[in-house]
């Protein structure tokens, strides 16, 4: 594909390897060439790396498939999910899914991006619903009450929820911040 | 995804701004006894210059910019003309570029590219001024001081100092758009518009040759908040240097872009009859960019590529 039809999330393969296009810039002096700067998230180990390219340049497009699956468990330091309707299985290696694995429940469904038939990446629910498992808890003896405190979640993320969130509660996450939304369940 | 209504209604102060602008600057040339006019933006040849693509329209084109035109009326007797038209670049979208924008060009008759930039600086204060803002101005996070003169700096001084080659010397095109985009600009002063002159020969587009240094073209570009805003010239009166430069253009847009682009031959035959003149081109979106704060030409614009 021609460089200028390179946008944010285009799969490329550079080298044979995958890449995601996290951010692209275009730039260009009134009477020179145009430049396109591409940083790049390496879909087998989740490594960044910055490109420039110019007019004209051809770039190759990884083609991709993606189907929804159910996340089973942790192996070591891959992740097995399975279609549901095949129950084939796809195995992704912990260093791919970046900081996803935070927000990843054993039973969800998740959307799994495909080259051939090497899953490469996953897509969260925007929205999850996690329980906590560890919080600090709020002094009563303290003069000054914190806006926030850290809670852990069953999946072990770290996160900054209201003083009044406690162990056993399930709170509302954003996958795409990884912020608190709201308290979905409290423990009885 | 933010709704229709919801971005308009955002950018309606921009907008607003935006049009106070127009005023200004249409206020600020009738005041020097410029002319506004008005040439076609439909066009049946364009000037071929290697890196601008314009858009075909039938078998004519969209206007790249309204320079070949407004320098036929000044051919023709016209002494101080100025115009906002619209002007179309196939491929030219990012957070500074749309592919239809709003261009401002204005000639002067008896002037050479040092009384442009004047011309330049002058506007920007006056606009900045009229809009109530003082000679500091925050663009992006940065306190730009806009008071005059702004600084001057060569081409091959500013290559030099930041990227450790002389371009005049030795010209390399991919290596200077490169370069001046990775380490040229950035080098810049950040409190400061920086004017950047003399462009080497190989660049000269519609300029003409410095007279005691054919190696370099009085041609000169304005940057503010690491934005391009306005190139100015000594325009080229040598009807056969034009035709040359254009002939080699074309050959290479050719090559390169595989697009066939004609002579521009009326043009070429009024050259003779061009008083000696400067020129600019401003982009009006990146002037509004800047007097606005906005990050990008979406924020000043209603409908972009993307919108419309």
């Amino acid at each position: 594909m021609d460089i200028q039809d390179v946008h944010k999330n285009t799969k490329l393969l550079v080298d044979g390897t995958p890449y995601n296009v996290e951010e692209a810039e275009f730039m260009k002096p009134g009477k020179g060439r145009a430049i396109y700067r591409l940083r790049l998230r390496n879909l087998l180990n989740g490594t960044i790396a910055d490109r420039t390219y110019h007019s004209g340049d051809k770039v190759d497009e990884a083609h991709t498939t993606s189907q929804e699956e159910q996340y089973l468990y942790k192996e070591g330091e891959q992740y097995v999910f399975m279609n549901t309707e095949t129950f084939e299985q796809h195995l992704i290696d912990e260093a791919q899914l970046e900081n996803k694995t935070g927000f990843l429940k054993e039973g969800m469904i998740v959307t799994i991006l495909m080259m051939g038939d090497k899953p490469i990446d996953i897509t969260l629910p925007i929205f999850v619903e996690l329980k906590v498992v560890e919080s600090e808890t709020t002094t009563k003896t303290a003069t000054i009450t914190p806006q926030t405190k850290s809670a852990t979640l069953e999946t072990g993320y770290n996160i900054e929820v209201p003083p009044f969130v406690k162990e056993g509660d399930i709170i509302k996450v954003d996958t795409r911040s990884g912020t608190y939304v709201e308290r979905v369940g409290t423990r009885k | 995804m933010e709704n229709e209504q919801r971005r308009l209604i955002r950018l309606k102060p921009n907008l607003q701004r935006r049009a106070s602008i127009c005023e200004f600057i249409r206020a600020f040339f009738k005041e020097k006894g410029f002319l506004e006019v008005e040439t076609p933006i439909r066009v049946p040849v364009v000037a071929p210059e290697l890196h601008i693509t314009p858009f075909e329209s039938e078998t004519w084109f969209l206007s790249t910019s309204p320079e070949l035109h407004m320098k036929r009326m000044l051919a023709a007797g016209y002494e101080r003309l100025f115009q906002m038209s619209h002007s179309f670049r196939r491929d030219e979208r990012g957070r500074w570029h749309n592919p239809e924008f709003t261009m401002l060009e204005w000639y002067r008759t008896g002037a050479d590219y040092r009384q442009m930039i004047q011309d330049i600086e002058q506007l920007v204060v006056t606009l900045a001024g009229e809009l109530g803002l003082n000679t500091t101005i925050k663009y992006r996070g940065q306190d730009i001081d806009i008071s005059l003169p702004w600084p001057r700096i060569t081409v091959r001084d500013a290559f030099l100092d930041a990227a450790g080659w002389d371009p005049v010397a030795k010209p390399d095109s991919l290596r200077f758009d490169t370069d001046l985009i990775a380490k040229v600009l950035p080098s810049f002063a950040p409190g400061r518009p920086t004017v950047l002159i003399d462009y080497p020969s190989a660049m000269a587009a519609l300029a003409r040759l410095k007279p005691d240094d054919a190696g370099v073209a009085e041609r000169a570009e304005v940057f503010i908040g690491g934005l391009e805003l306005a190139n100015t010239y000594s325009e080229l009166r040598d009807a056969r240097e034009q035709e040359r430069r254009f002939q080699e253009a074309i050959e290479q847009i050719r090559k390169e872009y595989g697009q066939q682009i004609a002579m521009p031959q009326q043009f070429l035959e009024s050259i003779a009859h061009l008083p000696e003149c400067g020129g600019v081109a401003l982009g009006i979106d990146r002037l509004v960019m800047f007097l606005c704060n906005a990050d990008s030409i979406d924020e000043v614009t209603a409908f972009t590529v993307d919108t419309v």
